[in-house]
């Protein structure tokens, strides 16, 4: 199969459902003639001109609101937040207005609205470009979240997000843009709320999502030579979550590690944590483990912003102590 | 104000309304302030719960933009938003159930006053966050241009609103893209239990002008001048000629909401009595009706009439309607996706 980046990927996706649907739109800053920052969204304005890609003034409020209005009235939006950090400027919109309006009107109204952001550390950007918030927004009722491992997951859980008829939030990991990874040549979609088993494995189950996904398998191997076998899950969509693929995995293994690169209080490994804790407790030897970001801002030195992230060697020592039977704390 | 702002204060009769036209502006000025009146006596004896803002006082804004609206035309509302959604064109049935939170309310129950909406005549919603619509106004307006389609949205907000930062965000972007947006300011000179004037430096007009916007200060108290001007700028929309900017100065007759009945140390009751024997846009737009001759003192009784007994029996069936049943409390979360639409090559 053919092999392409993450950043191709979404703009193949984006390509794919702008040309089906000509409702679509995309919205942001420096989103046309630039393609982004990050240079994801090259080509599409050649192709859908400036009045389906939409350059805005720095009014990130603003244009989410846009969004959610033009949602609400027949259209889907594809906002572009450059930076997942900025989420914290759009929470109203996102939060009080796009997630609540199907709800409130006793669902007369909806808004078919996908936010796509990134996250992500190590990238040496400092504190205020670099956090991962998607347990921010996976905390509101009415709104999904996508977090995609890989070049194949952006296609496809792009492709179902804009689809979707709800305001759906996808959280690119911005250090993969240049992965590649092999993606199909035919049209494909990932549904929402079915976990991948990226890797089968019987001794414990470690639940990673995003950027942690590749984390997770490097621990795997170094644990596979240790006659440890690591089962890794990536659940793809965080909301809706595929509890089902879990509880299952961790009934086979009775151990389990959740890895995420939000910050570890109140975070998304929390949550997974307890749902497996409430729903295998009796097939459990050990306690579930959640490993997360550290609780502090991201550094920028970058000897000081390594020590904040899960890393492959914590990861593998978690496991082993887990699977000795040390009761232990996470890293 | 700037000497670009166009002040409105007298209508114009020559291009005025037809004697329906007219009749339907008096009419629902009157269902607005007889629904209001139901709802204050819902909530002071205790029937209706929560809180709840009286449009009172203010019904010639609603109405005069409202009339100039089609029913594809959208709306965003606010916090007191009553008055809109009767002027959009919302039964009394409906409404009434809303405020009690029951099932056959137009937002099943699940909206409330703050979040009351008849959806089908493109009322968008009422808000609870002040200043919480104005991008999605923008947005409305935005995907009517995108789209090809010649609707016009009106964003109504407070002059409280006008200190939110979205506001400014917004206009920018709709004037940068020329949008089919009319933001409608209600000034009614208070913002909560605060003087406008303690709240916005400045002009208020000038606001929208800074960005280019066409801005007008208009009395609105005066249904035929908002309504006049109202006409011609959903027209001038509709023609690629948006966004316009009106500021329109109003009155609340109750407190910022219901349970604000002691409020003489923010505004004296001198001061409300002025407007409402004075300027009342009700009794004026009567006297109107009667001096040119389009209906006559007895048939205006009967009409004001028959609206009185319209809410009575609306209040009844809402008061007797079912509540939602309690496995409505988890629906409506999500929005169904039929499932087919998911598939590769559809
Ligand atoms: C963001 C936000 N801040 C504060 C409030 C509380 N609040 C509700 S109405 C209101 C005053 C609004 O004044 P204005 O915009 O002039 O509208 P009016 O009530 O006069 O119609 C305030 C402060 C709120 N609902 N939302
Ligand atoms: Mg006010």
């Amino acid at each position: 199969m053919r092999e392409i980046t993450l950043s191709q990927a979404v703009n193949e996706a984006l390509v794919e459902e702008m040309r089906r649907d000509p409702t679509t739109f995309i919205i942001g800053e420096d989103v046309a003639e630039a393609g982004t920052p990050f240079k994801v969204l090259s080509g599409l304005v050649e192709e859908f001109g400036t009045s389906r890609v939409i350059d805005t003034p720095i009014s990130e409020p603003g244009f989410v609101g846009i969004g959610v209005g033009a949602a609400l009235t027949g259209a889907r939006p594809i906002v572009d937040l450059m930076f997942g950090d900025f989420i914290y400027l759009v929470m109203d919109q996102l939060c009080n207005q796009a997630a609540k309006q199907h709800y409130m009107s006793g669902g007369k109204l909806s808004v078919p609205m996908v936010l796509r952001t990134n996250l992500g550390a190590t990238r040496r950007s400092g504190a205020q470009h670099s956090q991962s918030l998607q347990a921010l927004v996976a905390h509101i009722p009415g709104i999904k979240v996508a977090l995609p491992s890989s070049a194949y997951e952006a296609k496809g859980l792009m492709k179902t997000a804009i689809r979707d008829n709800n305001p759906v939030v996808i959280i690119e990991d911005k250090l993969m843009y240049q992965d590649k990874a092999p993606v199909p040549e035919e049209e494909y979609l990932i549904p929402f709320g079915e976990a991948n088993i990226k890797r089968e494995g019987s001794d414990i189950t470690l639940v990673a999502t995003s950027s942690m996904v590749q984390v997770a398998e490097a621990a795997a191997s170094i644990l596979e030579k240790e006659g440890i076998s690591a089962e890794v899950i990536d659940p793809r969509t965080i909301v809706p979550l595929d509890e089902k693929t879990l509880i299952e995995s961790v009934k086979k293994t009775s151990r389990a590690i959740v890895i995420d690169e939000g910050h570890q209080n109140y975070g998304i490994t929390g949550e997974i944590a307890s749902r497996l804790n409430e729903k295998a407790f009796y097939y459990l030897d050990a306690p579930v483990l959640r490993m997360g970001a550290m609780d502090v801002p991201v550094p920028f030195s970058p000897v000081l912003e390594d020590l904040t992230v899960p890393t492959p060697e914590g990861v593998a020592e978690n496991a082993r102590r887990l699977c000795a039977g040390e009761m232990i704390h996470a890293a | 104000m700037t000497s670009k702002t166009k002040t409105r204060t007298r209508a114009k009769t020559a291009s005025g309304p037809s004697k329906e036209e007219a009749l339907r502006m008096y009419t629902q000025m009157v269902r607005i302030r007889t629904f209001e009146d139901n709802a204050n006596q819902l909530y002071l004896s205790g029937k209706m719960q929560g809180l709840t803002h009286m449009y009172s006082g203010e019904e010639a804004v609603a109405v005069g933009i409202c009339e100039a609206l089609t029913d594809s035309d959208r709306i965003t509302s606010t916090h007191r938003g009553h008055g809109h959604c009767v002027a959009k064109g919302a039964n009394y049935k409906e409404m009434f159930c809303e405020l009690l939170g029951k099932q056959e309310g137009y937002c099943r129950g699940k909206g409330g006053s703050m979040h009351i909406a008849d959806q089908n005549h493109g009322n968008l919603g009422a808000n609870a966050i002040v200043g919480g619509s104005m991008g999605i106004a923008t947005g409305s307006a935005l995907r009517a241009k995108l789209l090809g389609q010649d609707d016009v949205t009106v964003c109504f907000f407070g002059d409280g609103a006008t200190a939110q930062g979205l506001l400014y965000e917004v206009m920018n972007m709709a004037a940068l893209w020329k949008l089919p947006v009319i933001f409608a300011c209600e000034n009614n000179g208070y913002s909560e239990y605060t003087k406008t004037e303690e709240i916005a430096a400045g002009s208020i007009t000038a606001r929208a002008e800074a960005f280019g916007i066409e801005a007008f200060q208009v009395d609105g108290q005066d249904v035929l001048g908002v309504n006049e001007l109202s006409k011609k700028l959903v027209a001038r929309c509709r023609d690629g000629d948006g966004p316009f900017f009106l500021e329109l100065l109003t009155y609340r007759y109750h407190g910022h909401h219901v349970g604000d009945i002691n409020r003489e140390y923010y505004r004296s009751k001198k001061e409300e009595a002025d407007w409402k024997e004075n300027r009342d846009p009700i009794i004026r737009f009567r006297a109107w009706l009667v001096e040119q001759g389009i209906a006559e003192e007895s048939e205006i009784d009967a009409l004001n009439a028959q609206i009185k007994q319209d809410a009575k029996e609306a209040v009844a069936y809402a008061e007797a309607a079912a509540y939602p049943g309690v496995e409505e409390v988890d629906m409506h979360v999500y929005a169904e996706t039929d499932p087919a639409t998911l598939r590769a090559g559809k």
